[in-house]
């Protein structure tokens, strides 16, 4: 039985070139889907990328209860205050909490290409030590640090990629105050649409006495998460929420990944439809195309299921080349590719297609699922020919 | 002693296949009086599917005249020739050539589409032929479901639907057992002796030609007997 | 029967191969009229609202705070006939369905947008009322709300003066759009400024927005230009555009949705080229002597090449309707389960421009099979060759 399979399959396979167009329907229509699925896909895998990379393990950060996002938080200067010298947090060699008080300032930059409009990016004013000490993963690349007490600002090598008056050694007016650009820095994540300064010259030049929020370390030691945690809750001048910054970061682009998902599983799903009646199609075209030939190999003596079998092989083949196709069209066009969107915090975040190994084999999978389906029922109606009359149709 | 029907002056027909000069018909002249039924004979390769052809008015000849009903077919092109098919010429070809997604009746009333017809008159055309070839209670089927006899009955319906002058008519029965080839015969008989049809038939079969009135025999394109000169 | 009925007929020729190939366009026009219709809602939306008004927000962000004493020297610049302010309430309601609530004062609102239609009872009732609420009718209807009710509803940004999020309206009006357009805008809710900044805990005297109806005749571009000329390099610099540009810039901040369905779109349209033309192409180079014997009848080339571009127009815009329909449906599903926040809506704009496509898509798959059957010489046609 494989034998017979393999025999018909093979036959079937080099009769294709001569119904090439036929056969370059599935082909097309199978990279299409493909390729619109891994591309919509690697749009949400890349701001997830973005944002889960965001946050050290042990790294919390604390906020105005009920807030969800930085921007709507407020902590004024005592609570701040009493969050830094909580039980529970890290410290650095000096002895000082690992924890980094810090406000988020929307500011405006024009992107690229732009001459007019505008778009919302984040400046956000750190503690001078803390803020880089409890961010290893960042690095400066370019310049250097900003100088406590001056008017100096690092930028992100996202931001700086997207935006016009973001690179080292200009100038930046914003709010009415201006800003020497000292160095770009790295981080390979949410915090590369960023501008950093410091947390007191942004304060004192916007006018802000309050902070966003409070980045800190936990200790080390077992159970310092909860004491710390515990201690603020149960502070009645407190009104706080505590989670991992990590679980802060990726909550932030929930909703447009929630949206790029259900619009990439509704448009995958009608294009696959489509992609299915088209398969079907051209596969009963190829099975009518061929019925004296399936009859005469019927009437020698192979059987039915190795018919069925070696159309479906065909269809399945034809499929999955076009999968392959569509996932290289959308590796090649989007892999890599940098824009940016509105974040929850109403500024921009850069971000960069990524197309994982796991995205390029759900995408497949889509192709040999259609595949399958299109290639069914004609298998089916090739098995069962009634082997005279075939024989005898022009 | 009015004009022949068909008048043909020292036609000549070559095709041109790839670097092939093949020379079909030889300067063939001929005259088929109206009301007349002729077959025309000849072995396979003798030009007369061409010679039909031309008197059909499907083709050109290369050189000489086609005169027809009249009309220097010749001379006729595109659409004019096209116009002056539909109003003059019925065809009959061997595998009678019915539409398979129309219905008898709808396949008769083809031709009529060409016409100014209201609906109710198209119809009423359509009813008539079909009692005339004897098919007036199969107008609803299609022609699969239609023996090869009533198909060409269909057919032969749908060629005089227009009342053209002259049917021009390719192997008609060949396609037919000896009885239904009869029929059909005897059909085309009728039109041409009750209905004043002019009708040209190529035939390789000489019991059909018995049906005609005369036949004309040609061979390696050029006329063997029975040939009238201009 | 007629030429038309014969091109019908032809086209379930094989009854597959014709179902298929209108499902195939089905789909296309579904994805077209949907995906359309998500564009058209993010960017040629904005194009009704007329020049009658301009938006004033922080100079950097429409995300923070104008104070609200910026409302009497709003006021008196020249050009400006009546002045609104809008703060936006992050309203929640049942947990998690965010709502667009602003917090404003009824008197202004009614002045600055008399495109919001409301018995004027219940306008009233809402300057009276300082708990009062009125919402779109698209929001009402959506959810069932009826005047009278309480809404409970929760802010995911402003907790009340007790800690709590728990906020609670009653509904003393529902409005609706002066035309089928401001119809689909009924998707907001307003509270009473005063009792919001009252009760809310924080940003005391502050506003997002402020909202300038224009004075006949005045000039848009510069009643923007001398309204942020006078809170230059103040504490307080402003932005002003017009009410369309202020829409279009924040759709533009989400991103280029336009490009993205045109990407989508096409990769959709060229495969369905593809499958249509596929059909076309095989359907004619199966009829060929068939073709062969209108010409015999008399039917000339021309007309020829019209059954066949008749029988692709016919795929194309029977199929385009059909899904045209369907995308209208789904379309009209989403913007009942949805309303608030997707009001999708496939209307006669979406519709003229799936019509141009079925008729270009007529073209491009039926041309080439159309010439072919055109062109085609009877004598070698009916020989087989």
């Amino acid at each position: 039985m494989w034998k017979q399979c393999l025999a018909i399959t093979r036959l079937n396979l080099y009769s294709i070139p001569r119904r090439w167009s036929s056969a370059i329907v599935i082909v097309v229509g199978l990279a299409g889907v493909v390729a619109v699925f891994c591309a919509l896909l690697a749009m949400t895998e890349g701001v997830r990328t973005t944002l889960r990379a965001t946050g050290q393990p042990g790294n919390v950060i604390v906020l105005r209860a009920g807030s969800s996002a930085e921007l709507n938080s407020g902590l004024s200067r005592e609570a701040v205050t009493l969050i830094r010298e909580a039980p529970g947090l890290a410290r650095d060699a000096a002895g000082h909490p690992l924890a980094s008080g810090e406000i988020i300032v929307v500011t405006e930059l024009l992107k690229r290409g732009e001459t007019s409009g505008g778009a919302n990016v984040s400046l956000r004013g750190v503690d001078p030590r803390a803020g880089f000490a409890l961010r290893p993963q960042l690095r400066i690349i370019a310049g250097r640090r900003f100088t406590p007490g001056l008017r100096e600002l690092i930028v992100g090598s996202g931001l700086k990629r997207e935006f016009q008056g973001a690179a080292l050694g200009q100038t930046l007016r914003t709010r009415g105050s201006v800003w020497t650009i000292v160095g770009v820095f790295e981080s390979g994540d949410a915090h590369d649409s960023e501008l950093w300064a410091d947390i007191d010259v942004a304060q004192s030049t916007f006018g802000r006495t309050g902070f966003s929020s409070v980045l800190a370390a936990t200790d080390t030691a077992p159970g310092s998460l909860h004491v710390f945690e515990d201690h603020l809750t149960s502070d009645p001048r407190l009104n706080v929420d505590v989670q991992s910054e990590s679980d802060y970061f990726d909550s932030q682009t929930r909703t447009f990944r929630a949206t790029i998902g259900v619009v990439a599983g509704v448009v995958t799903f009608i294009m696959g439809l489509g992609a299915v009646f088209a398969a079907l199609n051209t596969m009963y075209a190829a099975v009518a195309a061929r019925v004296r030939e399936i009859a005469t190999l019927r009437a020698i003596g192979f059987a039915g299921g190795a018919v069925l079998v070696s159309v479906m092989a065909e269809s399945l083949a034809l499929a999955l080349v076009g999968g392959v196709i569509g996932v290289l069209i959308a590796y090649l066009l989007f892999n890599g590719l940098t824009v940016s969107t509105l974040s929850d915090n109403f500024t921009q975040l850069v971000f960069s297609f990524r197309m994982t190994p796991r995205l390029v084999a759900r995408g497949l999978l889509i192709a040999l699922a259609v595949g399958m389906i299109g290639g069914f029922l004609p298998a089916l109606r090739a098995a069962r020919l009634p082997i005279t009359t075939a024989l005898r149709a022009s | 002693m009015s004009e022949p029907m068909v008048a043909v002056r020292d036609v000549t027909k070559v095709y041109v296949r790839g670097a092939q000069r093949v020379e079909v018909l030889h300067g063939i002249s001929l005259e088929i009086p109206r009301g007349d039924f002729v077959a025309l004979m000849g072995p396979s390769g003798s030009g007369k599917t061409t010679l039909l052809n031309l008197i059909g008015g499907l083709d050109q000849p290369s050189s000489g005249e086609v005169e027809v009903a009249g009309r220097r077919i010749d001379r006729l092109a595109g659409n004019a020739l096209s116009h002056w098919r539909s109003e003059n010429v019925g065809f009959i070809f061997q595998f009678y050539n019915l539409m398979p997604v129309l219905t008898a009746a709808d396949n008769v009333e083809l031709p009529l589409l060409l016409t100014r017809l209201p609906a109710a008159q198209r119809r009423r055309n359509v009813e008539i032929v079909l009692q005339i070839v004897g098919l007036a209670d199969r107008a609803r089927h299609r022609p699969n479901e239609l023996s090869g006899g009533q198909e060409q009955r269909v057919a032969i319906a749908r060629a005089i639907v227009s009342d053209p002058q002259i049917l021009v008519c390719d192997e008609p029965t060949g396609d037919l057992d000896r009885a239904t080839a009869d029929e059909i015969l005897k059909l085309l008989q009728t039109l041409n002796r009750e209905h004043g049809k002019t009708i040209v038939m190529v035939t390789h079969d000489p019991k059909a030609a018995e049906y005609a009135g005369r036949t004309i025999h040609l061979d390696k394109g050029r006329l063997v007997d029975g040939a009238v000169a201009a | 029967m007629t030429r038309f009925g014969f091109v019908m007929a032809n086209l379930f020729r094989r009854k597959t191969r014709g179902t298929l190939t209108l499902l195939s366009v089905v789909s296309a026009f579904l994805l077209f009229g949907l995906l359309q219709a998500v564009h058209v809602l993010f960017n040629a939306g904005v194009d009704f609202v007329g020049a009658t008004r301009v938006v004033t927000q922080a100079r950097v962000s429409f995300t923070s705070a104008l104070p609200l004493r910026l409302l009497s020297e709003i006021t008196a610049i020249p050009g400006v006939s009546e002045v609104m302010h809008e703060t936006w309430f992050g309203g929640v309601w049942q947990t998690n369905t965010p709502l667009t609530t602003f917090a404003t004062v009824p008197e202004q609102l009614h002045a600055v947008y008399p495109e919001w239609v409301m018995p004027e009872a219940e306008w009233r009732a809402f300057a009276a009322t300082r708990t009062g609420m009125i919402v779109g009718r698209q929001v009402a209807d959506q959810f069932g709300w009826k005047v009278g009710q309480k809404i409970p509803l929760a802010s995911n940004i402003y907790p009340r003066k007790d800690g709590s999020k728990a906020w609670a309206f009653d509904l003393v009006g529902i409005f609706d759009g002066k035309d089928e357009n401001w119809q689909r805008q009924t998707t907001q809710e307003f509270i009473n400024y005063a009792y919001f900044d009252e009760e809310n805990q924080f940003g005391r005297g502050n506003v997002n927005i402020y909202v300038e109806k224009l004075k006949q005749g005045a000039d848009p571009a510069a009643v923007a230009h001398a309204i942020d000329a006078r809170f230059e390099n103040s504490t307080d610099e402003t932005k002003t555009q017009t009410e369309r540009e202020f829409n279009v810039g924040f759709v533009k901040q989400i991103g280029d949705i336009g490009l993205i369905v045109r990407w989508i779109l096409s990769a959709v349209f060229f495969t369905l080229l593809l499958v249509v033309g596929n059909t076309m192409a095989q359907s004619v180079r199966e009829r060929i002597p068939e073709l062969a014997v209108l010409k015999t009848l008399g039917f000339t080339d021309a007309s020829v090449l019209g059954f066949v571009i008749a029988e692709a127009a016919a795929f194309c815009i029977l199929g385009g309707l059909i899904g045209l329909a369907l995308a209208t449906g789904v379309g009209a599903l989403v913007e009942r389960k949805l309303g608030g926040f997707l009001p999708l809506a496939v209307d006669a704009g979406v519709w003229a421009t799936g019509f141009a496509a079925m008729v270009a898509m007529s073209l491009a798959v039926g041309l080439l099979p159309a010439l072919r059957a055109k062109r085609l010489n009877i004598v070698d046609a009916l020989a087989g060759r």
